[in-house]
C-alpha cells in the first residue's frame, strides 16, 4: 500500500506538471507574453504537490503505528489493562499483533482474537485512509496550482523559493543528525545515571555489566566503573600510535623529498588501497593470522600470551593508520614554503637535514593535528577491537594480556538485547556519550591546530 | 726553509681540513641516507602487511570456492513419498541407502557414523529435484550431494592425517570410510555455487551469501536515496548560496565533524532514534540504509562543494550576463559541469559505507537469517555483518568461507573504486 502511496503521489506530480505547462504554452501560443517559462508554471505544480504529500506520507508511516496501539489498547477489556504493568502490557500488545501477523501459539484469549481483529482492520483502513487522503490532497494541489496559472504569474521566484527552502532543509539534516545523536546518547545516559552513581562510572575500578536480571540468576553483582574499559582503550591506542606513527612519518618524508615522481605515483594509491579495506577485514586478518603469529612468537620464547591480546589488535589497528598519517604529514610537509626549502639548501645543508632541521620542525604543528586525528580514530575503531581484543576489563597496561576497550563494550552490551530499562544496555549509551565527547575534543583540537598552522604560512 | 716548512705546514694543515670537510660531508650523506633507507622500509612495510593481508585471506579463501560432493545413484523409492504431499517424503532414508551400497558389511553402529558423511543438504536437494521433476518417483536417478563440513576439510586437504587421532576432528575409522568413497571414483570438488544462491545457515557446506549481498543491494539503495540529493542540496545550499554567516559556520562545523564522528556511535543513534523511538523493524536493510545515509552524507557534501568550486567563475558570470536568475545559473550550469566530481565523490562514499559494520551490527543486521529478504523491511543481513557473523563461527568450514566473502565483498569495493576513478578521468575537466 506504501508503494501504491508512492506511485499515486509520482503520478499525480507528473500529471500536474503537464496540466500546468500546457494551459501556459496555450497562453504563450495565443501571443501573450508570460513573465516565466512555460516549464517553470510545471514545476510549480510539481513542487506544490510533492513537498507537502510527500512529509504527508512521511509523517503518516511514522506515527499511525502509535495511533493504531493506541486505539488497540483503548479497546480492550478495562479490567486486563489496568491490572497489568507496563511490561506486560507490552508483552499482550506484542501477542497480539503477532497474532494479527497470523502467528497463533497456544489458545489465546478470545479477547485477545477480538483485538488482533481489530488492528488488522485499522491497519487495512489506516493504509485506505492514506492513499485516499493522497489522492484527494494532490488532486486539490494540482487543481490550486493549475488555476494560478496565467502570464502575470510570477512562477519562477515561485519555484525557486521552494527550491532554496529544500535546500535549507537538506543543510540543516546535519544539524538535526548532530542533535539526534546528542539527544539520544544524553537522554539514555540520564536513565543510566539514575540507576547507577555518576562517581562510580567515572571514578570505579571494576567494570562488570553482567548483571542478573531475573532473581536467582547467577551472574556477577554489576559493577560501572569505567576506568579499566578506557585504560584498555589507551593501551590499544598506544600500540597503534607505535606502530604507525614513525611508519606514516618516515613514509611520507620519503614521498615528499626523496621518492622519485614514478614511485611517488605508485606507492600513494597503493597507501589508500591500505586505507580502502574495511575494519571487518582487518579485524578478520588480526584474527587469522597476527594474533596466532604473535602467540606462537611469544612461546617459543617462553612468555605466556593470551590468545587476544591488546598487541594483536593494535598492530593491525597500526597498519589501517598508517595511510592516514602518512596522508597528514606528507600534506602538512608540503604547505611548508619553498623559501624556507630553498633558504635552508642554499646555506648547504643536505636534502637530509633540510628536511629533519628545517621542513619538519615547520611542518610538526600540522603533523601533530594529523596525529591527533588518528588518536581520535583509534579510539572510535569498532570491528578491529570487537573481533581480535578481549571482553573482560582489567587494569592493565600489559599489551600482552587480553583488554576491553570502549567500542567493544558498546558494542557487546547492545547485541541481541534492546530493553532500554536495564543499566546493562543503557551503560552502553553512558560509553557511547564518553566516546562522542572525547573524539569531539580530539577533533576539535586537531582542527584547530592544522587550521591556524595553515593560516601562518599564506 | 722556514719558510718552506711554513707553507708545507700550511698546505699539509690545509689538506686536513678538506679531508676532515670530506668526512663530515660523507658523514652527513650517510645520515642523509639512512634517512632514505628508513622512508623505504616504512613503504616496504606497509607494502608487506599489504600482501600478508590480501595473500592470507586469498590463500585460505580460495577453497571456498569448490565444494566437496558425492555422486550417489539414488533409488527414488515410490513408498516413501506420499503421493497427496511429496515434499514430506523420506528422502534421507533414500540418500542414505544409496550411500550405505557402498558399505555392504557394515555393522549397525557403523552405519550412523558413515551417514554423518552427508550433509543435511543432501536429502534436501533430492527432494528439491524430485518436486521438479515428479517422473523421477519409482526410478535411479543421480543427484550430486554435498558432504558435511568435517568431510569437506579432509578432501580438501585442509584436516591433516597425520596428527595424533585425538586431535583431530576425524577418526581413522571415519578417514577409510571416505576413503573408500574416493576409491570408488564418487567424489567431486564442483565450483560452490550455494556460496552466492543460498542464505545464511549453520551448516557451512550449504552457507551462502545471496541474504547478505541482497541486504547489502537494498541498504545502499536506501542510502542512495537518501544521501545523495539531500547531500547535494546541502551542498549546493552552503557553496553558492549562503550568506558567510554564524548559521553557515554552524552547519559546516556541524558537518566537519559528523564525518569524524565514530562509527559506532551513528549505531547508537540508530538504536535509539529508529528502533527507540520511532519503532522501525529490527534488522531491517532499511533502517541500516538510513544509518549509513547520516555517514555518509558528509563524505557526499565535501566532496559536491569541492566540485563545485572547481568550476570557473567565468561560466556563472557568461550565465548571469546573458540574464539567467541564480537559480538557473547553479542547476542549468554549474551543476551539470560539477556532476563528474560529484558522482565520483558519491560512489567512494558509497563504497565507505558498503564496507561499513559497526552500526549494522547495532541495530542487529546480525542476526542469524537463513532466507534472503524480499524487501527493505525484511530483516536481513549485509555483507560486513555476514564476514562478522561467519568470523564468529566455530565451524571450521566457517574460515574459508569467511576469506571468500572477503573476496566478494574487496572485489565490490574495487569495482566501485574502479568506476570511480574512470569517471574522473573521463568526465573530469580542468579550466
Amino acid at each position: 500500500m506504501t508503494t501504491l502511496a508512492f506511485a499515486l503521489l509520482f503520478v499525480l506530480a507528473c500529471t500536474g506538471y503537464v496540466m500546468n505547462r500546457r494551459a501556459a504554452q496555450a497562453i504563450w501560443a495565443d501571443g501573450t507574453r508570460l513573465h516565466s517559462l512555460s516549464n517553470f508554471h510545471g514545476l510549480y505544480s510539481l513542487l506544490l504537490v510533492v513537498i507537502p504529500i510527500f512529509v504527508l506520507i512521511i509523517l503518516w508511516l511514522l506515527l499511525a503505528p502509535f495511533v493504531i496501539n493506541a486505539i488497540t489498547v483503548a479497546s480492550l477489556p478495562a479490567d486486563v489493562m489496568s491490572e497489568a504493568s507496563s511490561g506486560q502490557a507490552q508483552l499482550i500488545l506484542a501477542e497480539i499483533s503477532s497474532i494479527a501477523g497470523g502467528r497463533v501459539f497456544g489458545d489465546p484469549e478470545p479477547w485477545k482474537i477480538d483485538a488482533a481483529n481489530r488492528l488488522v482492520f485499522l491497519n487495512e483502513a489506516s493504509s485506505y485512509a492514506l492513499v485516499a487522503a493522497v489522492v484527494v490532497l494532490g488532486a486539490a494541489l494540482a487543481y490550486f496550482a493549475r488555476q494560478r496559472v496565467s502570464a502575470e504569474f510570477r512562477a519562477r521566484q515561485r519555484v525557486e523559493t521552494m527550491v532554496s527552502g529544500l535546500m535549507i532543509f537538506c543543510a540543516t539534516v546535519a544539524i538535526f543528525t548532530t542533535i539526534g545523536i546528542i539527544a539520544a546518547l544524553v537522554f539514555e545516559t540520564w536513565k543510566f545515571f539514575s540507576m547507577v552513581p555518576f562517581t562510580e562510572f567515572l571514578f570505579g575500578l571494576n567494570w562488570e555489566p553482567q548483571i542478573p536480571i531475573r532473581e536467582g540468576q547467577i551472574a556477577g553483582a554489576g559493577a560501572f566503573g569505567w576506568l579499566p574499559v578506557i585504560l584498555g582503550t589507551l593501551v590499544i591506542t598506544a600500540v597503534a600510535l607505535i606502530v604507525a606513527v614513525p611508519t606514516g612519518l618516515m613514509s611520507a618524508i620519503y614521498l615528499n623529498e626523496f621518492a622519485p615522481k614514478s614511485v611517488r605515483s605508485v606507492v600513494k594509491p597503493f597507501l589508500e588501497i591500505l586505507a580502502g579495506v574495511p575494519t571487518v577485514v582487518y579485524g578478520f586478518f588480526a584474527i587469522l593470522v597476527v594474533a596466532p603469529a604473535i602467540r606462537s612468537f611469544g612461546q617459543s620464547i617462553g612468555l605466556d600470551v593470551s590468545p587476544n591480546t591488546a598487541l594483536a589488535a593494535g598492530s593491525v589497528m597500526g597498519v589501517m593508520l598508517i595511510p592516514f598519517i602518512s596522508s597528514f604529514a606528507d600534506d602538512a610537509l608540503s604547505a611548508v614554503p619553498n623559501a624556507l626549502r630553498e633558504g635552508s639548501l642554499a646555506m648547504g645543508a643536505t636534502r637530509g637535514e633540510m628536511m629533519t632541521t628545517v621542513l619538519f620542525p615547520a611542518a610538526i604543528p600540522g603533523i601533530v593535528g594529523g596525529v591527533l586525528l588518528a588518536v581520535s580514530r583509534a579510539i572510535g575503531e569498532t570491528m578491529i577491537v570487537v573481533m581480535a581484543a578481549g571482553l573482560i576489563a582489567k587494569m592493565t597496561i600489559n599489551p600482552l594480556d587480553s583488554v576491553t576497550t570502549v567500542t567493544v563494550q558498546i558494542v557487546t552490551l547492545l547485541i541481541g538485547d534492546t530493553s532500554f530499562d536495564n543499566p546493562k544496555t543503557l551503560a552502553a549509551f553512558a560509553l557511547g556519550l564518553m566516546l562522542f565527547l572525547v573524539t569531539l575534543l580530539i577533533n576539535v583540537f586537531a582542527l584547530r591546530i592544522v587550521r591556524k598552522y595553515r593560516e601562518a604560512y599564506d | 726553509m722556514t719558510d718552506l716548512t711554513t707553507s708545507s705546514g700550511g698546505a699539509a694543515s690545509g689538506q686536513t681540513g678538506i679531508s676532515s670537510a670530506d668526512l663530515g660531508l660523507r658523514r652527513r650523506h650517510r645520515k642523509e641516507l639512512r634517512l632514505k633507507i628508513l622512508g623505504m622500509a616504512a613503504i616496504l612495510f606497509a607494502a608487506t602487511m599489504l600482501f600478508i593481508l590480501l595473500a592470507s585471506i586469498v590463500s585460505s579463501g580460495y577453497k571456498a570456492f569448490t565444494q566437496t560432493h558425492l555422486e550417489l545413484e539414488i533409488e527414488v523409492q515410490e513408498d516413501l513419498i506420499p503421493a497427496d504431499n511429496p515434499a514430506r517424503g523420506d528422502y534421507q532414508a533414500m540418500v542414505e541407502a544409496a550411500l550405505l551400497d557402498y558399505y555392504p558389511d557394515a555393522a549397525d553402529d557403523e552405519r550412523r557414523a558413515i551417514t554423518s558423511i552427508l550433509s543435511s543438504g543432501a536429502a534436501l536437494k533430492l527432494r528439491d529435484n524430485v518436486l521438479s521433476d515428479p517422473d523421477l518417483i519409482g526410478t535411479q536417478t543421480t543427484v550430486n550431494v554435498p558432504v558435511s563440513d568435517n568431510y569437506d576439510q579432509l578432501n580438501k586437504d585442509l584436516l591433516d592425517r597425520d596428527l595424533p587421532e585425538n586431535r583431530r576432528r576425524l577418526d581413522d575409522s571415519q578417514i577409510a570410510y571416505f576413503d573408500r568413497l574416493e576409491d570408488a571414483g564418487i567424489v567431486s570438488a564442483p565450483i560452490n555455487w550455494t556460496l552466492v544462491t543460498a542464505a545464511d545457515s549453520r551448516f557451512p557446506e550449504l552457507a551462502g551469501l545471496k541474504g547478505a549481498l541482497i541486504g547489502s543491494f537494498w541498504a545502499l539503495l536506501v542510502c542512495f536515496l537518501i544521501s545523495f540529493p539531500l547531500g547535494i542540496g546541502a551542498a549546493i545550499y552552503l557553496e553558492e548560496f549562503a550568506k558567510k554567516n554564524r548559521t553557515s559556520d554552524f552547519i559546516e562545523v556541524n558537518i566537519n565533524n559528523l564525518a569524524a564522528v565514530p562509527s559506532v556511535v551513528f549505531g547508537l543513534l540508530a538504536l535509539a532514534v529508529f528502533l527507540g523511538w520511532f519503532g522501525m523493524p529490527r534488522s531491517a536493510p532499511l533502517v541500516g540504509g538510513m544509518t549509513l545515509a547520516l555517514m555518509t552524507m558528509p563524505t557526499i557534501i565535501i566532496s559536491t562543494r569541492a566540485a563545485l568550486k572547481a568550476v570557473p567563475p567565468s561560466i556563472r558570470e557568461a550565465a548571469l550576463g546573458v540574464g539567467a536568475s541564480k537559480h538557473q545559473v547553479v542547476f542549468g550550469h554549474v551543476l551539470p559541469l560539477a556532476m563528474p566530481g560529484i558522482l565520483t565523490g558519491t560512489i567512494i562514499g558509497l563504497a565507505q559505507a558498503l564496507g561499513e559494520t559497526a552500526p549494522l551490527l547495532l541495530i542487529g543486521m546480525n542476526a542469524f537469517i537463513t532466507s534472503a529478504p524480499a524487501s527493505p523491511v525484511d530483516a536481513a543481513t549485509a555483507l560486513p555483518t555476514q564476514i562478522y557473523i561467519w568470523a564468529d563461527s566455530p565451524e571450521r568450514g566457517f574460515v574459508s568461507r569467511t576469506s571468500a566473502a572477503i573476496m566478494v565483498l574487496l572485489t565490490f569495493l574495487v569495482a566501485m573504486n574502479a568506476l570511480a576513478i574512470f569517471l574522473r578521468s573521463k568526465f573530469e575537466r580542468r579550466w
